[in-house]
């Protein structure tokens, strides 16, 4: 099998029990997963995809059905001796009066169900302590990033010479072979094939191999929990066959981050009342008949939140700045962008005709320099001057948890007058003291920055889009955008998800929660960051940023952890090239509020675990996670030396144990 | 495989070998070379060698780069300088006078959108204006189970699909929609609008050749732009010149490397209303070996017998089109786009369309509603025909019986486009501006009446194109939207008082 020949781990046997503090837990869990691989094996050797999969598919939505009625949920037998620890969330939208009854007497069957099924999407907060304000202090430093021994890169290069190598003898004798096979790469009947064989060769011979890392379908709400729907391949990750049960996995994969995926909680029955009301669309483009009370409440709050003058509203992200660049820039003006932008923000740019210049990810020289050249220089032959300078940069990166160095921008904007488009896909709501992203966390005025652009997607646990500007701006931007003009209008219901959750971090409802939700994902990130940089990690991106991308380098190891972390009922997502330069293959963390502590300690377990079988702990110290010398009670502390640090490969008990009191300083 | 097949196998190839060797002379390591990496194809060897001749010359050239050449030598503080001489064009340009009245008089909705809407000056309107052309939008039945998919899933799935933010509702959809179309698969995109200006250069690239027609909508225009590709435009819903500019491209690339080629049209014309001949479509397509993508995004839900398009309305195989998009926002009343068509093609999608692959899925209740609504559309084809029975009832009030305006839309297409006679523009010497002013009072006079319609809009320019740069714009024009939430009379009540006020306002005219 080819899968297997690449992934030398696969084939392990799971390891046995997590760790002592998730054993409880975990049993229950692990059972659904033994039964979806035995049943895995009665299938087994089953013809390729057919109608079974619509009845697997059927099947699987049933049983999910009946799992959230029954709500089994492995919490539950955790977390009810704990329950007077509940009432510190106000965040699943429990009703108040359980928190006055659980002291002495147990909640009803019927109750129990429900707060576990609440506490499966949103956790409870095991102790006030794990609390932190997201906010910037000192210098902007640019993270320092590890580089592991030369040993790991050279065999990183030889691990995709020998893919390369391998995929090329196997076309090459494929080809001749197995010509069905690849009769879609050849023109035929006088038609060009629709992939091209270069290009299609990485998809094939790659990403094929690891393609049940991927696009792994799930079910019910993407909270602190996930459920999957198990599937298997019997050929080779071409299609697979859904095995009708599922497994209920910790969730540090989606864009959750202050915890509002949930199907209840005040978010969810007021999108309840609206659906009654409104109905679930407005059918109808924003500049026909599509704009309602709604829109233009949820543009005011957005407004209001992002601390500009006025916002407009998308149904889609992407699409938010696909439409937004051609309005504002075109033939004769110049976007500078980052290297790692999305690409949305790359598709906005291309469709706006305006020559686009790339500078090097965060690197504020690179850019400065840049626009002394363009300024100078002007357009190209003409040399007429520039009609505008865009500098678009993301205020949180997704693939690298860095942060745009805002305050830098705004004195190279003081000084050459170009304009800044900040997208805060990721930072708003994640980033700053007040959830307002990154300006508020470097304590920046919004009105330094032109345009603000964000997605509801993230984390207001909705969908779609917003641009916010001065109302000159945006009162232009309403006549000219195409998704204005010709796109659908955001749902009632997603509308009133991005009003309630937007209400609920500002304090507006149900005070007190926002607040919780936002330093819970500050303490939860740097908790994380700190301890698996303290295991020996390579962890990129800054401190308080909620992504946090763990270097694996080897390609081979991408689907080994994406495995090993689903067998420890873990999902995480892997990236590698070409999201990523060619050796920074990673996993990728969201944290989100959602989590509690001892979901970030069961997963800091499972990384230790993981790191020992896969050789992934090469950090040199250079990035922090060093102990501190004032913490003497680890002994590593003593051997420290002050010139070249130690690699830090801390005891799973010592991160533990030191990881609530040294996330409130300054990470090192 | 067993000793003997491998034997077989490996004298085939060195067989194959030889006789690639005797057919071109040269080093036995590049021919190995070649033969490895370009496989079969001695033509695109020859190319590829070519090309890195080229290189060779070029990079031994003598090093005077065109970069540099044209770059002016500045010091330092001639650099400052002209940094502080330069001073850049506002963000935006100011609003016109138009544009003003545009935010001004854009309608807002209070509570629900629906036949009858309330506009926030509180006055209670015949709403004439959105795609709810079957009220799917009140339907009961809908949002109950959009509320079951709520308290299931959540809004948002917060990811997407191929970082878990595939559903199994996502799934579900996709599957029914194929299951209605006859087609092997089918991809759910969050957003029907950016669907196909991401369909299109996930397929075709620089070097391919799309002939389009002229009349194509927004979207879809942006998807070829972004796609590089060499774009072929034929007139209008024309078949023969379709044929003609087909004929044209295949001969001029008969000499060249086969690139994909594509027809690219709508079922239903976005900006003029009228319907394509596919059947006469796909016997070009076929002739000229064409792909061909097909808009269905106004056609899904609203043409045939269940609302499969214009597959159905057309008695034509749903196969025989290679990619079909539709909207499940639109007519649907759920959210999202979708693109049908083979595995192949729908697999390709899922990871090099950028809208879908870097965009967060489509909410599961959004997702749900899509899959009941044409559950519905197939269980009760009445809901068709009732539509169609409104349709009828409006035109007869607007299109034979008004002296000044006609409709270019098909009569079976829900959205009416009333244009201004060929014979009004004339006598009264109308411009672009005029005709869409006069139509702008239209709009006013008949909200004023209690009906709510729109007009068509244009499509935006390119911010810094040149006045002489003519893109194609469609002609102004009314834009009633027939839904079958209303009664007979109630349409044809609506229908009188639109008519009355088009005669109000172009007599008023001299
Ligand atoms: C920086 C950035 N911009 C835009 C988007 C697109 O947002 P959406 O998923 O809502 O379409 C994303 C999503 O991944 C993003 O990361």
């Amino acid at each position: 099998m080819p899968t297997r020949t690449m992934n030398p781990f696969a084939t392990s046997n799971p390891s046995p029990a997590l760790d002592a503090i998730n054993e409880k837990t975990d049993t229950q869990r692990r059972q659904s997963f033994t039964k979806g691989n035995k049943l895995a094996s009665l299938f087994g050797g089953g013809s390729p995809r057919t109608r079974s999969e619509a009845a697997a598919l059927q099947a699987a939505i049933l049983a999910q059905q009946q799992a959230l009625q029954r709500s089994p949920s492995p919490q539950l037998n955790s977390t009810s001796p704990l329950l007077p620890t509940i009432n510190l969330t106000t965040a699943t939208g429990e009703k108040q009066p359980s928190e006055t009854r659980t002291l002495l007497q147990p909640p009803s069957p019927e109750e129990a169900r429900k707060i576990a099924k609440a506490h499966a999407q949103f956790g409870p907060l095991g102790s006030p302590k794990h609390r932190y304000v997201s906010k910037h202090v000192g210098e902007f430093a640019e993270p320092i990033e590890d580089t592991p021994p030369m040993y790991f890169l050279i065999t990183t290069y030889i691990s995709y010479l020998i893919l390369i190598v391998f995929g090329h003898v196997r076309d090459f004798f494929g080809k001749r072979f197995r010509k069905q096979h690849y009769s879609h790469l050849a023109e035929q009947d006088g038609y060009a094939p629709l992939n091209s064989d270069f290009d299609n060769f990485y998809t094939r011979r790659l990403k094929m191999r690891i393609n049940d890392c991927f696009s792994r379908p799930t079910t019910g709400v993407p909270g602190r929990f996930i459920t999957l729907l198990d599937r298997k391949s019997d050929d080779g990750n071409n299609t697979f066959k859904l095995l009708g049960t599922t497994t209920e996995t910790l969730n540090m994969s989606s864009y959750n981050y202050l915890g509002f995926a949930q199907s209840e909680g005040p978010c969810a029955d007021a999108t309840e009342v609206i659906i009654k009301k409104y109905g679930v669309s407005v059918a109808s483009p924003r500049s026909d008949s599509g704009t309602s009370d709604l829109t233009l409440e949820v543009e005011d709050l957005v407004a209001k939140f992002v601390g500009k003058p006025a916002s407009m509203v998308f149904s889609m992200g992407f699409v938010t700045n696909a439409t937004a660049f051609p309005t504002l820039v075109g033939k004769g003006s110049l976007i500078i962008s980052d290297q790692y932008n999305h690409a949305s923000i790359r598709y906005g740019a291309r469709l706006s005709g305006a020559m686009i210049q790339m500078f090097k990810h965060n690197d504020m020289r690179d850019l400065e320099s840049r626009l002394r050249k363009m300024i100078a220089q002007g357009q190209p032959r003409t040399h007429r001057p520039w009609k505008k300078i865009l500098v678009v940069v993301e205020g949180l990166y997704s693939m690298e948890g860095t942060m745009c160095n805002l305050p830098a921008l705004i004195e190279l904007k003081k000084k050459y007058k170009f304009n800044l488009f900040v997208d805060e896909a990721h930072s708003v709501g994640a980033l700053g003291p007040r959830g307002r992203g990154v300006c508020d966390y470097f304590g920046v005025d919004p009105s330094e920055v032109d345009i603000l652009m964000g997605t509801l997607t993230k984390s207001f646990g909705a969908n779609g889009g917003y641009i916010a500007a001065e109302k000159s701006i945006i009162d232009k931007l309403r006549t000219q955008n195409a998704a204005m003009l010709f796109g659908e209008s955001p749902s009632p219901a997603v509308l009133v998800q991005i009003a309630s959750s937007l209400r609920i971090i500002t304090g507006e409802l149900v005070p007190g929660e926002g607040e919780e939700r936002l330093q819970r994902l500050a303490f939860n990130s740097r908790y994380l960051r700190l301890g698996l940089k303290r295991l020996g990690f390579i962890v990129y991106g800054h401190d308080d940023s909620p992504i946090i991308p763990v270097l694996l380098y080897n390609p081979a190891k991408m689907p080994a952890f994406s495995h090993e972390m689903l067998k420890r009922k873990i999902s995480v997502v892997v990236v590698g090239y070409p999201a990523t330069p060619l050796v920074e293959s990673r996993a990728r963390f969201c944290v989100s509020a959602a989590h509690t502590k001892d979901d970030l300690d069961r997963m800091l377990a499972a990384c230790d675990e993981v790191g020992d079988l896969l050789q992934l702990k090469f950090s040199s110290g250079i990035a922090g996670g060093a102990a501190p010398e004032d913490l003497p009670r680890n002994e590593y502390a003593m051997e420290r030396s002050r010139s070249k640090p130690n690699p830090p490969r801390w005891r799973l008990q010592d991160v533990l144990r030191a990881g609530v009191e040294d996330v409130q300083l300054p990470l090192r | 495989m067993d000793l003997n097949e491998a034997q077989v196998r490996v004298l085939s190839l060195i067989h194959d070998a030889n006789e690639k060797f005797h057919k071109i002379p040269g080093s036995a390591i590049i021919l190995r070379y070649i033969k490895s990496s370009y496989q079969n194809d001695p033509v695109r060897s020859v190319f590829e060698l070519f090309l890195f001749l080229f290189a060779v010359h070029y990079v031994l050239a003598p090093a005077y780069s065109t970069q540099k050449n044209k770059e002016v030598s500045l010091t330092e503080e001639e650099i400052d300088e002209l940094i502080d001489d330069w001073t850049p064009e506002p963000l935006v340009a100011p609003l016109t006078p138009e544009e003003e009245m545009e935010n001004e008089k854009r309608p807002v909705i209070v509570g629900p959108t629906g036949p009858k809407s309330k506009l926030s000056n509180g006055r209670t309107v015949t709403n004439l204006a959105s795609y709810n052309f079957h009220n799917f939008v009140a339907n009961e039945t809908l949002k109950e189970k959009a509320i079951q998919a709520l308290r299931t899933y959540g809004v948002g799935p917060c990811g997407p699909p191929g970082f878990y933010g595939t559903q199994d509702v996502h799934m579900k959809a996709e599957a029914n929609i194929a299951a209605h179309l006859g087609t092997a698969a089918c991809i759910v995109y969050a957003q029907s609008f950016s669907t196909i200006s991401s369909v299109i250069p996930s397929f075709s690239k620089r070097g391919d050749i799309i002939v389009a027609d002229k009349a194509v909508n927004f979207a879809i225009r942006k998807g070829i732009q972004i796609s590089r590709s060499t774009v072929r435009w034929f007139e209008h819903n024309d078949m023969e010149d379709l044929e003609r500019v087909l004929k044209r491209v295949v001969k001029e690339q008969a000499k060249k490397p086969l690139t994909r080629r594509f027809i690219i049209t709508e079922a239903l014309f976005e900006n003029v209303g009228d319907i394509v001949d596919l059947p006469k479509l796909i016997e070009l397509k076929l002739k000229y070996k064409f792909r061909l993508i097909l808009d269905e995004t106004w056609s899904y839900g609203v043409l045939g017998r269940t609302g499969r398009g214009l597959t159905e309305a057309q008695n034509v195989d749903a196969t025989n089109v290679d990619m079909i998009i539709g909207s499940l926002s639109g007519p649907l009343c759920a959210a999202g786009g979708f693109c049908a068509g083979n595995e192949e093609v729908v697999e390709h999608q899922r990871i090099s369309s950028s809208s879908y692959t870097f965009s967060a899925a489509l909410p599961a209740l959004l997702a749900t509603t899509a899959s009941e609504t044409i559950q519905m559309l197939q269980d009760q084809p009445e809901i068709l025909t009732s539509l169609r029975e409104s349709i009828k009832v409006m035109r007869a009030q607007l299109d034979p019986r008004s002296d000044w305006v006609m409709c270019t839309s098909s009569p079976e297409n829900p959205i009416m486009l009333l244009v201004w006679k060929p014979e009004v523009v004339a006598s009264k010497n109308l411009s672009v501006a005029d005709q869409n002013q006069l139509f702008q009072d239209v709009v006013d006079e008949c909200i004023a009446n209690g009906v709510l319609i729109t007009r068509l809009k244009a499509m935006p320019k390119a911010i810094g194109a040149s006045a002489n740069e003519k893109e194609w714009q469609p002609t102004p024009a009314l834009k009633v939207c027939v839904t079958s939430g209303l009664t007979k009379k109630e349409t044809e009540k609506a229908g009188v008082i639109i008519r009355h006020a088009i005669t109000k306002i172009i007599t008023r005219r001299k």
